[in-house]
């Protein structure tokens, strides 16, 4: 492994189903606000303050400990032009930076290769859950898509180990490249050693690790918890990939109980890894930005929210300036998108300022055109 | 003696087909390679062995206006007799791409679905017409936002760039960016009757409508021609065009013969196999468009007989053979929507198709990710000797004698599968791990586990990502 420890890493974290922003992120002494959520608003007191306008959902106390600590910049109005309400267009806009047309390949795929042009390290590029985000697909970039680290693996349903052991040697002679074999076959090879090399590696990671932090026992967190433990082990990656259950955040109905939890579980895990990075001394390494597809519509439907438009993300870290950056997006109802919140804010200056600021990479190329910086990163 | 050669029917299985298991092979060659052939090209006249009734009233959810779902699809696939049939619908929503991320309604995507069963062998003008007038392409590709002395492109542009010729073929552009006008100008008008509301609301389908009144009638010059075209032109001359016999010679051998390039090269890149693509072409003029009578002279081109193996399977294939090989979900059973996302794990999420291209294909279904993903699944389910499929497989290998071969199991297992072939080294490799620890007696307890272990270790090679 080479990996220089003052190589910046970026951990993004998908919450998939489209979060309901503005409870979230609460405009609480906003009249409209108290207005559209007869049921469903957050009562001031409760509201976790950031000042007299605006603070977060009472659920996400710990990512409030974080920001008061100025490590959490809150990126207000974020969204994309001609919003789109469907979850997976939605996401694919996210995903592949393109908001225009169908685009195939992912902003952090493109990351990848400009990282690691040489694919000199097939874990430049780690995704914790299953299947591979798009985000993360470009046609020959080699990532890692992990279910979970403790079994990941290729042919993980033979589990005697000296079976398994035996297994693997075979799996790796048979996928030796063989001479004369065309170019395909060479890919599939090379596919495949990556693969088992690259599980390899990984399997090392949680013996390597020890904290004192315990994380959660739900899905997300333990997720959370394996990108701690593949960034702690020093294999050079640096962009590391997991979201929380898919459409977990797709509050139609009884949205209150669901949302408090959901927001319990992200913001403890979040804080957990933040802390846990910095008992290891290595908090200043990795940026972190969490985001949604899109946000929901601002009158409640009576025990949940239907697909609205303009949101709000979080990037995270000690190399972050935190703070509001961006504007919160009008309540007032001649001011809403067909309801919901107008966005104000392009997505694409955020991981601009991401790409350039912090991964040190062009982000013009990636994103096909110049954005606006947003001055969250030191 | 070709026509009842059983390793010809397997791979006739696999591509005209999700596969199939050995003793149905057998039964297939018995009645040899010709009659198969017609059988599949003829499902009308086959039942479709597809319990619907049961299947819709145990998994409540397939209610009529949810058929649209990949898990019911999928059942088809796993289970309908008429294998062909659901290729071909594959084959389709693969080419003439609509996405439900988009269009966010189960039943009309359950139309269109309908649709292809019904004219995806037809003629191929016919099916043009139909996509041009199916209410989910007409939304997907925002027809009913096209209106007369105010164009929408999206749909005019696709249809001939993706759905029926390709921007060009021999390095010269077939269209013009005034044809593509034109082209949008003569579909002004075809348009939507109602419009539905996404889901979770909307339970039924949109309806196609002509509103002649939104009808651009001045006149249009198109590849040509010049008269007052109407969508029903424009697909006339469409059809008449080389480019339209090459596009749709090219998507049927890609899918069914062998990898070839993606279709955004093909103006510049020509066909891997020229000669194959000729004799296609030529029969889409001799039939009169007729896919039926194209895909009867593919599957008896010796090209398509000595293609073993020329392709990676797309993810739905492997999941759907796979289920098919082990005999599994033949009625229902609760947990059957996980196979829905099997394959979205492994890069091919039915209803959505990355764009309105289509998957690419090939080397590019596979990844670290979904390498990993596709072997891992495959190797839980043949390892598992519950699975009547495999346990099929263990009694057969078992019946050969007390001991077998470890050279003889890894063949069994090979023949057992479908007729695979691995490279020599790869074979001894498994014939060494197979036989290392003695004599394998058929009929003591662990002979079924040496079965699975076997199995479990050819599908992993990269000789069984292909078909």
């Amino acid at each position: 492994m080479t990996a220089n420890k003052k190589d910046p890493v970026l951990v993004v974290l998908q919450m998939s189903g489209a979060f309901d922003a503005l409870n979230t992120f609460i405009p609480y002494s906003d009249p409209h606000y108290i207005d559209y959520r007869p049921h469903l608003r957050v009562e001031p007191e409760h509201v976790l303050a950031v000042d007299d306008k605006v603070g977060f959902h009472p659920a996400m106390g710990p990512m409030k400990d974080l920001y008061d600590d100025g490590k959490v910049a809150v990126i207000q109005g974020i969204g994309y032009p001609n919003p789109i309400r469907s979850h997976f267009r939605s996401m694919d806009i996210w995903h592949t930076a393109e908001p225009a047309k169908m685009a195939t390949e992912g902003w952090l795929g493109k990351t990848v290769a400009d990282l690691d042009p040489h694919k000199e390290n097939v874990l430049t590029a780690v995704s914790f859950g299953r299947g591979l985000p798009r985000a993360l697909a470009v046609p020959g970039v080699s990532v890692a898509s992990v279910g979970s680290l403790e079994t990941y693996g290729v042919l993980t349903s033979i589990d005697a180990p000296d079976q398994r052991s035996e297994a693997l040697d075979i799996f790796a002679r048979m996928y030796s490249p063989m001479v004369g074999s065309g170019p395909i076959n060479d890919y599939l090879s090379q596919t495949g050693l990556d693969a088992l090399k690259g599980a390899d590696i990984l399997s090392t990671a949680p013996e390597q690790y020890s904290s004192s932090i315990e994380y959660n026992g739900d899905y997300f967190s333990q997720w959370v918890k394996n990108v701690a433990q593949v960034h702690l082990a020093g294999f050079g990656t640096r962009v590391l990939y997991t979201g929380y259950n898919p459409g977990a955040f797709d509050t139609h109905a009884n949205q209150p109980a669901a949302f408090h939890r959901l927001w319990s579980d992200v913001s403890n895990a979040v804080s957990d890894f933040y802390y846990d990075l910095k008992e290891h001394n290595t908090g200043e390494e990795v940026v972190i930005m969490l985001f949604t597809e899109f946000g929901r519509r601002v009158k409640e439907n009576g025990s949940g929210t239907d697909h609205g438009s303009g949101s709000v993300a979080f990037v995270v870290g000690d190399a972050v300036k935190g703070g509001l950056y961006g504007e919160y997006p009008s309540l007032e109802p001649d001011k809403l998108d067909e309801g919901d919140l107008q966005w104000n804010n392009d997505f694409r200056s955020t991981y601009a300022t991401i790409l350039d600021k912090w991964m040190q990479v062009d982000s013009h190329e990636i994103l096909g055109g110049n954005y606006e910086h947003i001055d969250f990163i030191k | 003696m070709a026509d009842h050669d059983i390793s010809l029917i397997a791979h006739l299985m696999r591509r005209a087909g999700f596969g199939a298991q050995y003793h149905e092979l057998e039964a297939l060659t018995e009645q040899g390679y010709e009659a198969t052939v017609a059988a599949l090209l003829d499902p009308e006249s086959q039942p479709s062995g597809l319990d619907l009734d049961l299947a819709e009233r145990y998994f409540i959810e397939w209610s009529h206006f949810t058929r649209g779902v990949p898990e019911y699809w999928a059942w088809r696939m796993i289970n309908s007799k008429r294998q062909l049939e659901e290729k071909m619908v594959l084959f389709w929503h693969g080419v003439l791409c609509t996405a439900d991320s988009k269009t966010q309604s189960y039943p009309t995507s359950y139309d269109e679905l309908e649709m292809f069963r019904k004219f995806g062998m037809g003629s191929f003008r016919d099916l043009l017409l139909e996509i041009s007038r199916d209410p989910a392409m007409v939304f997907y590709l925002d027809n009913c936002l096209s209106h007369k002395g105010a164009i929408n492109e999206n749909y005019g542009r696709e249809l001939l760039e993706l759905f029926s010729m390709g921007v060009g073929m021999d390095g010269e552009f077939n269209y013009t960016e005034d044809d593509v006008k034109e082209c949008s100008r003569a579909f002004t008008g075809w348009t939507l009757a109602n419009n539905v509301p996404g889901q979770p609301y909307g339970r039924y389908s949109a309806k196609f409508l002509y509103n002649p009144a939104d009808h651009d009638e001045g006149t249009k010059t198109f590849l040509g021609e010049t008269g007052n075209f109407n969508g029903e032109d424009i697909i006339d001359i469409i059809c008449k065009q080389p480019a339209a016999a090459r596009f749709l010679s090219r998507h049927l051998y890609r899918y069914f013969i062998a990898d070839e390039a993606q279709v955004p090269a093909w103006m510049d890149t020509p066909p891997n196999d020229p000669d194959t693509i000729k004799m296609l072409e030529d029969e889409y003029y001799r039939s009169g468009y007729d896919i039926r009578s194209m895909l009867r002279v593919l599957f008896h081109s010796d090209a398509f007989k000595n293609s073993r193996f020329a392709l990676v399977k797309s993810p739905v294939e492997t999941v759907i053979g796979t289920l098919r090989l082990i005999g599994d979900w033949t009625t229902p059973k609760p947990g059957f929507e996980f196979i829905f996302d099997e394959m979205k794990y492994m890069g091919q999420e039915l209803f959505n198709p990355p764009s309105v291209e289509g998957w690419h294909t090939g080397r590019e279904w596979i990844d670290g990710g979904t390498l990993v993903h596709r072997i891992n699944f495959t190797a839980d389910f043949v390892g598992d000797v519950n699975y009547p499929g495999i346990r099929g497989m263990v009694d057969r290998l078992a019946s050969d004698g007390p001991t077998i071969e470890p050279a003889q199991l890894v063949d069994g297992c090979l023949q057992l599968l479908g007729c695979y072939e691995l490279a020599d080294e790869t074979r001894e490799m498994l014939a060494n791990q197979a036989g290392k620890d003695g004599v394998i007696h058929t009929d003591t307890g662990d002979f079924s586990e040496r079965v699975s272990k076997t199995l479990q270790m050819i599908v992993a090679t990269k000789e069984y990502l292909y078909a």
